[in-house]
């Protein structure tokens, strides 16, 4: 399967949805803390300026006006990269905003890897773990702009807080286009029957192609996205695995915490079964391209191969 | 403010101060330095200044009052009971298991209260994003907020600060509860925050400061801030911490204390109400 690139950069698929869904609804607002341009919504603050809130460089304020916002009845959006959107004000988060019921939608973009040339200090592998341990906060890392787009209102349905991992350049071509979407349901990319891998964000088009080197290998693979890694969907998770009888985890995030943890807890409480982590094996990050940080860090569809083999080798 | 006026505020105030000591003795533990130098400000906003209808606690065109030093909690619960947004009895389940009326303020639990804090310098940016959502609404609400001086080391009070300068909120009025004190000790022996006045003009804050156990002159400074345009507010209110209650009226160990006694809590009540304090 030839792996292709959608064509608009996922940072200006967000900006659209925000123009059009802004142009609807006035609650919608954005604040950010000195990074519109990186995310694109400085359009939405050439639209709607009143409705534009620069916080300037400074995170933990930022979350706090949004919850001021929130409390006035407003649907405020955040963002900054995902180290400053989780951990530089990850107490603001907690109470100013899943505490206290607020409805903020929190954007924290360049996941993990692809901060790139802006290193080690920029890469947040623990954001998804600081989420998820939250109460009342969903988790959601969509695999492309198309799923982003399926997405979208239903984040903006959702009555409580949602912390949105956004990937900001062009992803692979995952979500086909008319594929039914649901917040907190995972989504089949492909069935098989020997192993399960589940897989978020960029991880889904690796997953994909360690399946077909696994069909090479007479190994059928189920491919499951887990968009949305809090509330996890156990359901599918446990149908998926009851299966095939073991899984491989995807994530392009510490290992510690995050997807990995979700799945593997999920199955240890209820049909255990060997489960293998690719992802970040509880590391810091480095400055580099994505094809150098991907190989450093064993976050390739290889991995995912190798990962596979292993777990399959552990099935009793 | 006439003196009539004058007095009825005073009397809401010994109110609300009766039952913060009472609910927080009952339980022999609790803020008590920081909530009762509260009291004169509270009788002024819930008895005097804030647009509010107990009966519609969701109203959206009234003020807020966002008490970011939360542990300043039972003060407040204090001030909503006298304005009826509660039963007085409902003071008497104070941090008891199950309780609407935790230490710190919670506006999912407790009605009229507007904004969750306790994690002290948060509720601050809270009330500059309140303020910020009121004018996109153009609504006539003023967004009243009170911090801490301890709190005032946080880094985010400034963060909120120079936002809500360099946005010309002139729709939030903020008070400095500035009693000196904070738990390790005195305010300038731990980290001073003086010249405080300055620090808040030079973020673009019109300040006034005033006694903030008189009545009237809190009063006035508020009216005073209203009429301000283009700036936010910060009044700067000199307190004693433990006001008004005996047995924590300015005593560093007042911030939380442990080991009140009946006897205590009763007689300082009894004080109140015979007018020694």
């Amino acid at each position: 399967m030839e792996r292709v690139k959608e064509q608009k950069a996922m940072r200006e698929a967000y900006s659209d949805l925000l123009l059009e869904y802004g142009a609807q609804d006035e609650r919608i607002c954005i604040v950010d803390a000195d990074l519109m341009n990186a995310a694109s919504t400085n359009r939405f603050q050439a639209q709607f300026p009143d409705r534009a809130i620069d916080a300037g460089v400074a995170e933990a304020n930022m979350i706090g006006v949004a919850a001021g916002l929130a409390a006035m009845g407003k649907i405020p959006f955040t963002h900054s990269f995902t180290a400053f959107a989780s951990r530089r004000c990850c107490d603001q988060v907690t109470l100013s905003v899943a505490y206290a019921g607020r409805n903020v939608k929190m954007v924290g973009s360049d996941p993990g890897i692809s901060a790139e040339l802006n290193g080690g200090t920029h890469m947040s592998m623990e954001d998804v773990a600081i989420m998820r341990t939250i109460p009342g906060m969903v988790v959601f890392e969509p695999v492309d702009g198309a799923q982003l787009r399926a997405a979208f209102p239903q984040i903006l349905a959702h009555p409580g807080p949602v912390y949105l991992r956004l990937f900001r350049k062009q992803a692979w071509s995952v979500w086909p286009e008319n594929m039914p979407f649901q917040l907190g349901k995972g989504a089949v990319l492909r069935e098989g029957s020997g192993v399960s891998i589940f897989a978020s964000g960029i991880m889904a088009a690796e997953a994909l192609e360690a399946a077909e080197q696994l069909a090479a290998e007479g190994i059928s693979a189920e491919v499951i996205n887990l968009h949305t890694i809090k509330p996890l969907d156990a359901e599918l998770v446990l149908a998926s695995t009851g299966k095939t009888g073991c899984a491989v985890t995807a994530e392009n995030a510490s290992i510690l915490g995050g997807l990995g943890s979700a799945v593997m807890e999920c199955l240890s409480e209820a049909a255990p079964c060997p489960v293998q982590r690719v992802g970040v094996q509880d590391r810091f990050g480095e400055v580099g391209d994505m094809a150098y940080l991907q190989e450093a860090l064993g976050l390739r569809a290889t991995d995912i191969v190798q990962a596979a083999r292993k777990a399959i080798s552990q099935k009793h | 403010m006439d003196s009539r006026t004058k007095e009825q505020l005073q009397n809401h105030a010994q109110e609300i101060r009766r039952l913060t000591i009472s609910s927080i003795g009952k339980l022999s533990a609790g803020h008590i330095g920081g909530s009762v130098d509260l009291c004169e400000l509270l009788a002024v906003l819930y008895h005097h200044v804030m647009r509010i209808d107990p009966e519609r606690p969701d109203w959206k065109e009234r003020d807020r009052f966002v008490l970011s030093k939360g542990h300043g909690g039972p003060a407040v619960y204090a001030a909503l009971a006298t304005r009826g947004y509660f039963p007085m009895e409902e003071l008497d389940t104070l941090n008891r298991p199950g309780t609407h009326l935790p230490s710190h303020c919670d506006m999912l639990r407790t009605r009229g209260i507007d904004m969750t804090t306790g994690s002290l310098g948060q509720g601050f940016s809270c009330a500059v994003g309140m303020a910020i959502g009121a004018k996109l609404d153009r609504l006539p609400s003023y967004i009243y907020t009170c911090i801490g001086d301890g709190e005032s080391q946080e880094g985010q009070v400034w963060e909120a600060a120079m936002l809500a300068g360099s946005r010309r909120l002139d729709n939030l009025i903020a008070f400095t509860d500035y009693n000196k004190m904070q738990i390790d000790g005195y305010i300038e022996q731990v980290n001073g925050l003086e010249p405080l006045d300055a620090k808040w003009r030079a973020f673009r804050w019109h300040v006034q400061a005033v006694d903030g156990h008189d009545i009237a002159a809190i009063a006035h400074a508020i009216d005073n801030a209203q009429k301000i345009k283009g700036r936010p507010s910060m009044i700067l209110l000199n307190t004693v911490k433990g006001k008004g209650c005996d047995f924590a009226e300015n005593r560093l160990g007042s911030h939380n204390m442990k080991g009140i006694t009946e006897e205590m809590w009763r007689g300082a009540v009894e004080a109140l109400r015979v007018g020694q304090v």
